[in-house]
């Protein structure tokens, strides 16, 4: 086959077949992650959530998709229609490109890049110009003003966002993202262990930064009708919907890569075999999760209220049964299809986790005015960040020069920089609370 | 073959554009991207030296030039926003207050 | 090979392409625009030259902040009555005239130095990577001038935050 392809064009193949993948399947895999958040928000509500279309809803973003698709196509009057048109195509070219950068598993990667990390850092700020330019070309109020506050906020946060991943640079030594996840290994412990309060920082910048609550101000319906995406109906509104969706994944791919140890197993270091064999002991932990969730799939089954039900919890048990299987298989195969596959589950698992925790702050936090957002994310995060980065270096430096032992020289930095997180919440909130009343004392005098 | 006098011509190329914008633009923001074009040009020249020579000064020298940038846009920026409340006007011929 | 000349002509041309477009247009946020997509291209051309490090920056700090902050403050300042005022001025001949002196200079200075201007093939395989070499580079030999710039990037944001704050009458 390879005397068919040009040598110029032959390693572009293999990555090229990834990213069509990546295509394919995102539009599907953010309809669905749609679906889980609705179905979440019902069970933290106490209610069922979409039920209607297809048994318990599976088939609901399928009908989203369509309505979307059929949609009318409005552009408002005196609207920059070039701009209108690129708007959404910006914010979703831009999270489309980053995930060129992003491993999922040691086997698939588009493009292991020397600068990875900072590639996808720089994609991401991109993807300001779409809300901006797509607030700006709607020529409505609403637009302009929750487009600007939008891309406030992630410019804010965006900095104490790269400040804490420079923490963890300093730990891994390497921008690449695969030399990242395999400092996790040689160091033994996942950077969310070592360098907490880096992992905090993340975690509140990546919710702000793809503008989810409580930081949703911006986009909120009861606030500002849906800030810059008001104007934009049909498929130019799904285009920026996916962007949002495919945003999520992507930071939490970072947080995973970064934080949560990529595509290592928990427990990396343990290569414990069972007796006889080659294989490891917790390498068996994925096979016996996914059967796990099959057995309860299909003890659900009967329970069901209508057939087509019963049907689709089997078949469901059914799809889990065959991933058991084919984890269980990849034990069996050469090193680095099982690596592979198990990283893939491991990454996948992460990522998930990540996600549902963002659903879980969703419905769990009030949304932050926006006052409140700037003042959390320049006057709190970014000092905090810079804070995590120095005490970082100390800790480094502790360990190379003093060879102290390396969580002994993270524990007195991380307290430092809790001490410095507790004055700095305190600071605020005085200030805060006479600025307020000085406020109202201020309006209603005017009255 | 890609030598480095296409990467010059490149950046004589954006040199000259931005050169023209400057002179023939009357609205002060567009003046001022097109001196960060002119800035981009350069770095462009730099750059394709470093690669020549083997040498990292010439992006290091590179890193500089998008500093300043950085400092200049958000100062000139600044000034214009005042002058603009001022005087309502973006045009660089009606901001003739200190002539004779 | 084919493939990197194909890529350089497509980077080249979007530049001077979107640099030819950005100083025509007679509304300026489309004139923004432009300008990203002129300092994407020149990110691409940086990393066709090896420049890793400099292609992310360029795009993080360039396209991704300094032009943000020019959208911004256009969105701030417009003005719809200004794109229907005359866009150029009358310096247009001089303007002309000083881009063909320099393109003459330029090419002069090509062709006096034509036998010098051969790219040697890029290394194989570097002991270390473009970006550790280039943070070896700017915190040795370059301390001072970077703790210059850094003095010079707080100087310009006090001077911003000064500048932009609404005197209250």
């Amino acid at each position: 086959m390879s005397h068919l392809i040009p040598s110029s064009i032959l390693p572009l193949v293999v990555p090229v077949l990834c990213a069509v993948v990546i295509v394919l399947v995102l539009p599907l895999l953010a309809g669905y992650i749609v679906l889980v958040e609705r179905k979440v928000m019902a069970g933290m509500q106490a209610r069922l959530g979409p039920m209607r279309v297809g048994p318990h809803g599976l088939l609901q973003p399928i009908a989203d998709a369509l309505k979307l698709v059929l949609k009318e196509d409005i552009i408002p009057a005196r609207a920059d229609k070039v701009m209108f048109w690129l708007a959404p195509l910006v914010s979703v070219t831009m999270a489309l490109l980053a995930y060129s950068a992003l491993p999922i598993g040691p086997a698939f990667q588009i493009a292991d890049l020397n600068v990875g990390l900072l590639f996808i850092v720089a994609v991401s700020s991109l993807g300001i110009y779409g809300i901006v330019l797509g607030g700006w070309a709607s020529n409505s109020h609403y637009s302009l003003l929750g487009a600007m506050r939008s891309a406030a906020q992630l410019v804010s946060y965006e900095t104490a966002g790269g400040l804490a991943l420079a923490s963890v640079l300093l730990l891994a030594g390497s921008l690449s993202m695969k030399d990242i996840v395999q400092a996790q290994l040689d160091q033994g412990i996942w950077f969310a262990f070592y360098v907490p309060f880096g992992f905090f920082i993340y975690l509140v910048a990546s919710i702000a930064e793809t503008n989810r609550a409580p930081f949703d101000l911006p986009e909120a319906d009861s606030e500002i009708v849906a800030g810059y995406m008001t104007e934009y109906s049909g498929f130019r509104w799904s285009l920026y919907f996916l962007a949002e969706y495919a945003n999520m994944i992507i930071v939490a791919g970072i947080a995973t890569t970064l934080f949560l140890g990529g595509w290592l197993r928990p427990l990396a270091r343990y290569r414990d075999h069972f007796p006889g064999t080659s294989v490891e002991l917790l390498d068996a932990v994925p096979p016996l999760l996914a059967l796990a969730v099959a057995l309860y799939c299909f003890h659900l089954a009967p329970k069901q209220p209508v057939k087509i039900q019963k049907l689709v919890m089997a078949g469901a048990g059914g799809a889990c049964a065959v991933v058991a299987l084919a984890l269980a298989g990849a034990l069996f195969a050469p090193a680095s299809v099982m690596q592979g596959v198990h990283g893939a589950f491991w990454f996948l698992l992460k990522v998930f986790t990540y996600i549902y925790a963002f659903m879980w702050f969703r419905f769990t936090f009030p949304r932050y005015r926006f006052d409140q957002l700037m003042r959390l994310g320049w006057r709190f995060l970014i000092p905090l960040a810079l804070v995590n980065v120095i005490g970082v270096g100390i800790a480094i430096v502790l360990r190379e020069q003093f060879d102290w032992n390396p969580f002994l020289s993270l524990v007195p930095t991380t307290l430092a920089t809790l001490g410095v997180a507790m004055w700095l919440v305190n600071d605020d909130a005085p200030a805060a609370a006479a600025n307020l009343e000085a406020t109202i004392a201020q309006s209603g005098d005017g009255e | 073959m890609i030598s480095i006098d296409h990467y010059l011509l490149l950046s004589l190329a954006l040199f000259a554009v931005g050169v023209v914008g400057v002179l023939t633009r009357r609205n002060v923001i567009i003046m001022l991207m097109s001196i960060e074009l002119i800035l981009n040009a350069v770095n462009i020249n730099l750059v394709a030296f470093s690669r020549l020579y083997g040498s990292v000064d010439g992006q290091v020298f590179a890193i500089f030039v998008i500093t300043d940038a950085a400092a200049e846009a958000a100062v000139g920026l600044g000034i214009i926003l005042a002058f603009f409340r001022n005087r309502k006007t973006l045009l660089a011929d009606e901001m003739d207050l200190l002539k004779w | 090979m084919v493939l990197a000349n194909m890529l350089f002509y497509f980077f080249a041309l979007l530049a001077v392409g979107s640099a030819l477009l950005m100083v025509t247009r007679r509304n300026i946020v489309h004139a923004a625009v432009f300008l990203v997509t002129t300092l994407l291209a020149t990110a691409g051309v940086f990393l066709q030259l090896q420049a890793e490090f400099l292609f992310v920056t360029q795009i993080l700090l360039y396209a991704g902040g300094i032009m943000v902050l020019f959208i911004f403050v256009i969105m701030l300042v417009n003005l719809d009555v200004e794109m229907l005022l005359v866009q150029f001025n009358r310096q247009w001949s001089v303007a002309g005239a000083l881009a063909f002196a320099l393109a003459v200079q330029v090419f002069f200075a090509l062709w006096a130095g034509r036998d010098t201007l051969h790219l040697p093939a890029p290394p194989s395989q570097l002991a270390l990577k473009n970006t550790e070499t280039v943070a070896d580079a700017l915190f040795s030999h370059f301390l001072m001038a970077f703790e210059i710039a850094s003095i010079l990037l707080l100087v310009a944001m006090i001077g911003a935050v000064v500048m932009g704050k609404r005197r209250v009458e």
